[in-house]
């Protein structure tokens, strides 16, 4: 147990890496060989329309500038929420931070739907102005527009902010500020020489997820941003499933992971460059009660855009599995629990509930051991290639959930891999994703924890496992956590390759939702809404739970 | 440490074995079928208990993914049977050659217009004509008459009052832009999708958005026409929160102006329960299976014996005369199709 040199700390990577190989590179290349092989031969014609029209050259900027556009806009709306969440206590938070989660793992035709009761021409808002100003026609047409998508994007991405950035800053020390306003640097100057370098590791972190999001957003851009905005993760699914054009839709593929890749890299590189030695102990709680009227004012605006953003479609999906055709019911609920249609594949709520869970703790406690291995290793200054590892380990994240599902089809289908049609497949596919973002929310804190005190441990001999005992985990406690709420979200919410993964009839909750959607009737509407309603509630109880478990409620005041 | 990796041995040879035990007391049928596939629990009870057999549904994906992912597994394959080819890519399924001929006596009492592939390597189970739906009510409050023909959407007085799927991303869009292309043909669709754009007709991702999102007799939508199943109305009436005596929306199916969707099945290459995967399709083709059908999926059934239930005698509708495109026609033309839609209609 000695050895701490190169050799030691490759064994860090060694699982995550093997398991990026066997889930993720080989069904990858396999997929791609097939398609540009089909037949053991090279046949270039199917990619003949790539460079004879100007379309995919057009998707590809699209793609890239709506996701550069959504990331700003998300920031710019979720960095202030970020700070009254790291810095204030109020009534509520640890619930409010739960629920905030809850877009997160929605599927996007019940976000859609939630919208649509807000701000669609029939919604909300328009009636309630075309009512209150005699307007002749609804004054709000966002539905199949690019604000429509972009505000959904920041609806689903607001979260990652508050959490990932709003957890980092809780763990800045809160001294540094106040000795630099002791010093006479004014508050601006504060945070713009202090904080914000301090802060930069947790926002890019944040920002990359979100772009990477942005960019590879498929159900989205399809539902809401109407027909004719493309992304390439759409064209893919349209080359591959309606086109069976497969070398085209791997060519695509592959420009996109290219495209992320470098953006990874570069990511990588500048995040490797900013470690900065000052960390709080974040044992302490370091936010306050609100006391002046400023504070005060911030926080109610905040949390009003809040409310208004993220709560207000919730809560009208909530409203709306509880409303028929003459008022008030619960006859949807009630279905769902009493009258079981005689399907092979209807299931109770409750085992729908079960499955979700369960594949959400499995993919949980895969995707938080291999983050926590391979951030160790990426962030010692022993380990070689860091950069490029970095990188590496967040393609999954950036990769057509089309092709890496049919590369599964045709790669994990012998002895002992026999995984295509099991049941391990779908969590083993859930953390696949869910890995690079416990990396992503790891990494920042872990490179903040000052290599003295390390050291200091090490001269008093302590034996390295106890160091990381002692010394990295209290820190790194809080952001761990935060990759396993997202790493849970991801597998219920069933992102990216799992829609592809074939399985037998397992079903989780979004299943069950596609299968109430899938067919006419208020009846079957009225249950995919209230399935909905079980979801955030499945998942805001789950949050809430880790919430309380991470917080310590001692009230202190930081003068 | 050895002794432990000696017990995760046995433990996993143990795990293998009960597994392969499982397998020589029951024979398992694998069928991989497509999303909206659905069957009443008690009829397959009964194949279960009449072949000692168990029957396992893979669903993956939409109809087009289904059978991409059936294509691809073709040296390996996934299942025994597969369900949900349907007509629009029935070419690309047969030159794929992933299934094996089979003529079941059943086929006798199938139509012959259904049974497009004369080689039985896929048997037509169902079918459904893709059409308009309309929501009486709206027409009604409204005072205008309701659509009764393709060429009603293009008039102005049908302004803004329509939302159909996209036939790059949805299978009920695809069919619907072909009704178009059969009526009006190779030549004068584009013409009517233009009007039909000028028309500010809406284009949706895929069915449940274009239903529960756009459509004003489901939803908080604004469009009272919709591309849907001329058995989505009987779906009202059966999945209405209240009892219903009428249905409130009707569909669309005058002569030309529908497309009729042929699902068909086959057993898969390579499969290793070729016996029972025939008596499977008999299966399917036979009595119980197809009276199940309307109301496990909403289509209507290809056995003619079968007979419909009620809901769907009163409220459902078979066009009489549906447009026509042929499948092999479909599949050498759909990349065109699509491209030249997309271009008159989205650009």
């Amino acid at each position: 147990m000695k050895s701490t040199g190169y050799s030691g700390k490759w064994l860090l990577l060694a699982l995550p890496l093997l398991y990026l190989t066997l889930f993720y590179f080989y069904p990858l290349i396999k997929i791609c060989l097939i398609s540009f092989f089909p037949n053991g031969t090279w046949e270039p014609e199917k990619l003949h329309s790539l460079f004879s029209t100007s379309i995919y050259l057009k998707i590809i900027w699209f793609t890239t500038w709506q996701a550069l556009l959504s990331t700003l806009l998300t920031l710019i709306f979720a960095l202030p929420g970020a700070y009254i969440f790291a810095r204030y206590n109020f009534f509520g938070k640890n619930l409010l931070q739960a629920v905030m989660t809850i877009p997160f793992v929605l599927p996007t035709v019940v976000t859609a739907a939630a919208f649509r009761a807000l701000l669609g021409n029939n919604g909300l808002l328009n009636s309630w102005l075309v009512t209150a100003f005699d307007l002749a026609a609804p004054p709000i047409r966002i539905d199949q527009t690019f604000y429509f998508f972009v505000l959904a994007h920041i609806f689903y991405n607001y979260t990652l902010v508050l959490r990932i950035v709003g957890n980092f800053w809780a763990g800045l020390d809160p001294h540094l500020k106040s000795a630099a306003t002791m010093l006479g640097a004014s508050p601006t100057k504060t945070f713009f020489r202090i904080t914000l370098p301090l802060l930069l590791p947790a926002i890019g972190s944040a920002t990359l997820l979100i772009f990477i999001f942005c960019f590879t957003s498929f159900g989205v851009i399809l539902i809401l941003g109407g027909p004719g905005n493309s992304t390439i993760e759409v064209e893919i699914y349209r080359q591959a499933v309606q086109l069976f054009n497969l070398p085209m839709a791997a060519t695509l593929s592959l420009i996109q992971i290219c495209i992320n890749f470098f953006l990874m890299w570069l990511h990588a590189r500048l995040g490797k460059n900013s470690t900065i030695g000052f960390f709080g102990d974040s044992a302490q709680e370091t936010a306050t009660r609100t006391k002046t009227t400023l504070q005060k004012t911030i926080v109610a605006i905040n949390l009003l855009f809040m409310i208004l953003l993220l709560l207000s479609p919730l809560l009208a999906l909530v409203i709306r599995s509880f409303s028929g055709k003459n008022g008030p019911t619960f006859a949807y609920y009630l279905a769902l629990f009493t009258t079981q249609t005689r399907s092979v594949f209807s299931v109770p709520p409750i085992s729908a509930v079960i499955n979700s869970v369960g594949f959400g703790i499995g993919a949980m406690i895969i995707s938080v051991g291999l983050g926590l291995l391979a951030s160790t290793y990426l962030a010692s200054k022993k380990g070689r290639h860091t950069t490029m590892w970095d990188a590496i380990i967040m393609l999954p994240l950036a990769t057509s959930a089309v092709t890496l599902g049919f590369g599964y089809i045709i790669t994990l289908n012998t002895p002992p891999l026999n995984l295509r049609d099991s049941l391990a497949l779908v969590p083993i596919a859930h953390s696949l994703v869910a890995f690079p973002f416990v990396v992503r929310c790891i990494l920042p804190s872990l490179r903040q924890i000052p290599d003295n005190l390390r050291e200091a441990a090490l001269l008093l001999g302590a034996p390295p496992l106890k160091i990381w005992q002692k010394v990295d985990i209290p820190i790194i406690k809080k952001a761990v956590a935060t990759g396993g709420v997202f790493a849970f979200s991801i597998s219920m919410g069933e992102f990216g390759a799992s829609t592809f993964v074939t399985r037998p009839h397992t079903a989780t909750i979004p299943v069950a939702i596609f299968r109430f959607l899938g067919q006419p009737g208020d009846l079957n509407y009225g249950q995919a809404m209230a399935m909905s309603t079980i979801l955030m509630l499945v998942t805001s109880t789950a949050f809430w739970l880790i919430g309380r478990l991470d917080t310590p409620r001692p009230e202190k005041d930081i003068v | 440490m050895k002794s432990t990796r000696a017990k995760a041995g046995i433990a996993s040879l143990l795990i293998l074995l009960s597994f392969s035990t499982a397998a020589w007391a029951e024979k398992i049928l694998t069928v991989m079928t497509h999303d909206s596939f659905n069957v009443s629990k008690s009829v397959i009870e009964t194949f279960e208990k009449n072949n000692g057999a168990t029957v396992r549904f893979m669903k993956s994906g939409d109809a087009g993914a289904a059978l991409v992912q059936a294509i691809l597994s073709k040296k390996n394959p996934l299942a025994d049977v597969f369900f949900g080819v349907d007509n629009t890519f029935l070419s690309r399924a047969l030159q794929a050659d992933i299934f094996v001929p089979y003529n079941s006596p059943l086929l006798a009492k199938i139509p012959v217009r259904l049974q497009l592939d004369k080689t039985n390597r896929l048997l037509p189970v169902d079918y459904g004509d893709v059409c308009l739906n309309y929501d009486k009510k709206w027409f009604a409050n409204h005072k205008i008459s309701p659509p009764a023909d393709l060429a009603d959407l293009i008039k102005p007085e049908y302004m803004g009052l329509t939302v159909v799927e996209n036939p790059a991303t949805s299978s009920p869009g695809m069919a619907f832009l072909l009704a178009t292309i059969g009526r009006f043909g190779e030549d004068g669709y584009i013409e009517y999708w233009k009007q039909l754009r000028k028309n500010k007709v809406i284009i949706a991702g895929g069915w449940e958005d274009a239903y529960f999102g756009h459509f004003t007799a489901a939803s908080k939508g604004d469009r009272p026409v919709v591309v849907s199943y001329a058995s989505s109305p009987p779906a009202v009436v059966h999945y209405s929160e209240k009892p219903l005596t009428k249905a409130p929306t009707a569909a669309l199916v005058s002569s030309n102006s529908a497309f009729r969707q042929i699902e068909f099945a086959g057993i898969l290459k390579g499969t290793k329960e070729r016996k029972l995967a025939e008596k499977f399709i008999d299966f399917m083709l036979d009595i119980q299976f197809q009276e199940d059908i309307p109301l496990q999926m909403f289509v209507f059934p290809a056995n003619t014996e079968a007979r419909l239930p009620e809901i769907f005698i009163k409220f459902a509708t078979v066009a009489d005369k549906p447009a026509m495109v042929s499948p092999k026609s479909i599949e050498t033309n759909r990349d065109k199709w699509i491209e030249a839609w997309t271009t008159a209609v989205l650009r």
